[in-house]
């Protein structure tokens, strides 16, 4: 009975005599292992963490201690397998692989704020919650948290759309409108530097509700930063693009859309990125002043308790949030944007 | 022969703020259908001034341009524009930066699938269909200016003009994308308005050389014809006595009559 086929072994290329010798499929596995001394050493130190947790009594009431370390255990038995049979599990097995000194620096850090915290308190209470406190928020509180955190999307998309789309038009319009710069550009010099957040107390006594104050203070903290750098997008277009246009029979609609837009979207794109992190600050202070929901609102409730293994926890999904809104940004723009060499990658 | 394109006492005068120079003056020229003629000068004698006042991208001061007895003062399909360079618009492919045009001037006459085919077809003349999906950062020089004059191609121009389109290019590009014109030339019979500083270029090329005196005020110093059958081999015209004393006499007028004096 022959012990391999023709196709497994071409199939392994490379590794064909290993193939050969080996014969059956589980010690083909076998020899795919590498023991990866980064993959051990991360292992370790998630392990190092989950023994800190169990080697000493707590210095508070924490229910979630145990938990903690079981699920530190499993996190390092995983890394330690999945670093192990690499080529095995394919990209995953990489990914994990390249993380990997990030996962160790990762480990001890938590066993270091374990023993600082839990253990010995050489970091004062509540100031400097332990990891397992923090675990304990998200495992009890997650409803209330989710809610916030769904409330904060929902107003910061509406403001940051409206003054993503305010900021492109009027930024094109002054860009390419004398008229419209002679009276649109003193007004943005006047009100555009002003910090949004000058208009909170107005804002939230003008406005029908501290909703609509909101979405209207995000979207002027967006909508400056895009108009300025659309405009200066528009304006920088280089003439050779619109003489070009022009010998094609151009009329001025095509010349806006056709060229000076896609011309001035790296510029476009710097300015959604700049008004995104405007508006991320407006936004988590008119939670904490006015608007009775949402993660700004969360953090300001929880230090009426002085609770701050909550507060950590918001911040924790405030920055994730804050982060992957980012991420979606430079996504669309690197698909937009193809065409442009050498780009920041975020 | 029936003026085709003509200038007709075309002056240029730039006036910034109380400053005011004249680039062009009196400049009258005319053009018979499907002829080849090349501007050449030293560089600040408005050559490439002149042939934005024909492709109504800048307006004359004084005269005008009169296409197929018709006065032409801005921009159109009419007359297509090589440029030197920067004349690709880069977010958009080599296909799409064709197309562009052609959607442009046959939006009403030809089909969506008819707009295609013709766009393959020119890409196809300058042999270009492979890269048709690049963008022009991806391709190298010669393939822009290949680009550049499809696009210009595929608008049917009644007058094709070309700024230094291979100024920017390294000898052996050139010599291969000359060869291609002059062949396009042959093949399409546009009318062509050249602006060059290459001697070589210019004889090789064209049915007349049109030959500017140095700026300010630059005019037409003389007009030389090159009695050369197409089409041409440049090979064989090396040690062509036409070819040479055509030659002899460009070099003459820019070198002795009409050197170039260094602007203060």
């Amino acid at each position: 009975m022959p012990t391999y086929s023709a196709s497994e072994i071409s199939s392994l290329g490379g590794d064909r005599e290993t193939a050969l010798i080996a014969g059956d499929g589980g010690l083909q596995f076998v020899n795919k292992l590498r023991f990866s001394i980064t993959g051990i050493g991360a292992g370790l130190a998630w392990l190092a963490f989950g023994l800190s947790c169990l080697r000493w009594p707590d210095i508070g009431d924490w229910p979630r201690t145990e938990a903690v370390a079981y699920t530190a255990f499993a996190i390092a038995g995983g890394i330690a397998i999945a670093t192990t049979a690499q080529a095995a599990l394919g990209k995953f097995g990489d990914g994990v692989q390249r993380r990997a000194p990030w996962l160790f620096a990762l480990g001890v850090f938590l066993t270091l704020w374990e023993l600082a915290t839990a253990k010995f308190g050489w970091l004062p209470l509540p100031f400097f919650p332990p990891p397992q406190s923090i675990v304990e928020v998200y495992t009890d509180d997650l409803p209330k948290l989710l809610d916030s955190a769904f409330a904060s999307v929902k107003l910061q998309l509406g403001g940051y759309f409206i003054g993503a789309v305010v900021g492109f038009l009027t930024g094109v319009s002054i860009g390419w409108s004398r008229l419209a710069g002679y009276w649109v550009h003193p007004i943005l010099r006047f009100i555009g530097p002003l910090p949004a957040t000058a208009w909170l107390p107005i804002a939230f006594f003008t406005f029908p509700s501290a909703w609509s104050a909101s979405t209207f203070l995000i979207a002027l903290a967006t909508g400056f930063p895009v108009t300025v750098l659309t405009w200066s997008g528009v304006a920088s277009v280089s003439t050779a693009y619109y003489d070009v246009a022009r010998t094609l029979g151009a009329k001025p609609s095509f010349l806006v859309t056709k060229v000076a837009i896609p011309a001035a979207l790296p510029h476009v794109f710097v300015g959604l990125f700049m008004g995104l992190g405007a508006s991320f600050a407006v936004l988590v202070v008119a939670e904490m002043i006015g608007v009775k929901a949402g993660l700004g609102f969360y953090l300001q409730w929880a230090q009426g308790w002085a609770s701050y293994n909550n507060m950590y926890a918001a911040l924790i999904v405030m920055s994730l949030l804050c982060s992957g809104a980012i991420t979606l940004l430079f996504k669309v723009r690197d698909r937009l944007l193809v065409w442009q060499k050498g780009v920041v990658k975020w | 022969m029936k003026a085709y394109l003509k200038l007709d006492h075309v002056d240029k005068v730039f006036t910034r703020g109380k400053v005011s120079s004249e680039v062009l003056k009196d400049i009258n020229l005319s053009l018979g259908k499907g002829e080849y003629i090349s501007i050449i000068g030293h560089s600040g004698c408005g050559k490439s001034t002149m042939l934005n006042i024909i492709a109504g991208l800048t307006r004359a001061t004084m005269g005008g341009v009169i296409l197929e007895d018709r006065e032409v003062n801005s921009p159109g399909p009419d007359r297509a524009v090589v440029f030197q360079n920067h004349s690709l618009l880069p977010w958009l492919t080599v296909y799409q930066n064709v197309r562009l045009g052609v959607d442009k001037v046959f939006a009403k006459t030809k089909s969506r699938a008819e707009r295609d085919e013709w766009t393959m077809h020119n890409l196809n003349l300058v042999q270009m269909t492979h890269a048709k999906d690049k963008r022009p950062s991806e391709i190298s020089g010669g393939m822009k200016q290949r680009v550049g004059i499809a696009r210009a191609l595929a608008m049917e121009p009644k007058v094709l003009l070309l700024d230094e389109p291979f100024g920017a290019l390294d000898a052996l590009t050139r010599a291969h994308l000359q060869d291609s014109v002059m062949a396009l030339h042959q093949k399409l019979g546009n009318t062509i308005v050249m602006i060059t500083h290459d001697v070589d270029e210019a004889v090789l090329l064209s049915d007349r050389i049109v030959m500017m005196t140095n700026g300010p005020s630059a005019t037409i110093g003389e007009v030389l014809d090159v009695p050369l059958a197409r089409p041409r081999q440049r090979l064989e015209l090396a040690s062509n006595p036409v070819y040479l004393d055509c030659r002899k006499r460009v070099l003459e007028f820019l070198y002795e009559r009409h050197k170039f004096v260094e602007a203060a």
